[in-house]
């Protein structure tokens, strides 16, 4: 009888803990959605000036694709492998979950770093923000979506430290469950930027 | 042992997705990916039609990710993660044609 009751309790206290967390995905669910329309923002101001070189260079000057193929596939492979992390947390690995989230960093920081470069050769190459509205565009649009893996970077980075110090919680799950999400919809909006940003530039 | 179980209860209510899932998912993006960066470098298509296999591409691989990576299939109950996001298209598609369209009819600019 003991027993049962508290099998009772546990349950109940369980599906109360589940239900806030499913709550916070949600919640996190919907600032996605809102940075979509913060992104739809600069897309838009972007296509609306993809014109306007003020004299300077156009998409096709300044677009070198062999960086920007790696950062794509990059990415992309990131997104697969913070997939990874959190079936191996469903397995209840904690050293794969933070094997894979640290590959997905670390992939990340590779991304990063080529943006990185790719807007310093532009800047010393006297391209800058200030040049015309279509670098002002330019740099904005891309320059968001590199500060958002550099904010997922370190969220993630932190996450593990969490996760070695208190291992697989409820609470930590739901963190790496977000944190994919946002990893995964990073990847989302690089496909678009990837598109319409270099792509259609060089067509 | 107890606390194991514990742990596994918890991550199976949340449990998402299988590694075939996620490796069917890879393999379409990178199909997907592939398509479009070679129909525009070997200059498969001009104009209109490289605009449109880029933008079919790019929409297809969205989905990708939101089926096979972001679980949006497995929503239970009212499904209030896909209606906020079709709330999230709505506004995206009518800021972005919205724009263009203006700025294109508009002789002052």
């Amino acid at each position: 009888m003991a027993h049962s009751a508290d099998h009772t309790h546990h349950i109940v206290h369980e599906d109360g803990h589940h239900d806030l967390e499913e709550l916070r995905k949600f919640g996190f669910w919907l600032f996605l959605i809102t940075d979509c329309i913060l992104f739809s923002v600069l897309f838009a101001t972007f296509a609306v000036l993809k014109n306007s070189t003020a004299g300077g260079p156009g998409p096709k000057d300044i677009i070198e694709m062999p960086g920007v193929i790696a950062e794509t596939f990059i990415l992309l492979t990131s997104s697969f492998t913070s997939g990874l992390a959190v079936l191996a947390m469903n397995n209840g690995s904690r050293k794969g979950l933070i094997g894979w989230l640290a590959v997905t960093i670390l992939l990340g920081a590779c991304f990063i770093g080529l943006e990185a470069s790719e807007f310093l050769k532009l800047v010393s190459e006297g391209h800058t923000i200030r040049t015309s509205a279509f670098l002002s565009g330019f740099f904005t649009l891309v320059g968001t979506h590199g500060l958002h893996v550099s904010v997922g970077f370190f969220w993630i980075l932190a996450l593990i430290l969490q996760l070695s110090r208190h291992g697989i919680t409820p609470v930590t799950v739901r963190k790496v469950q977000i944190t994919s999400l946002y990893w995964h919809f990073l990847d989302a909006v690089w496909i678009f930027v990837f598109s319409i940003v270099y792509l259609m530039g060089v067509i | 042992m107890g606390m194991h179980g514990g742990h596994g209860h918890g991550a199976e209510e949340g449990r998402h997705g299988s590694l075939k899932e996620y490796a069917t998912g890879f393999a379409l993006s990178i199909v997907l990916t592939i398509i479009p960066l070679l129909a525009v470098l070997n200059r498969w298509m001009t104009g209109m039609g490289a605009l449109l296999v880029i933008l079919v591409a790019a929409v297809l691989q969205f989905a990708v990710q939101l089926l096979f990576f972001m679980h949006l299939r497995e929503e239970k109950g009212p499904r209030y993660n896909l209606m906020a996001l079709i709330l999230g298209i709505v506004v995206v598609v009518t800021v972005i044609a919205g724009s263009i369209w203006i700025m294109a009819n508009n002789k002052m600019y």
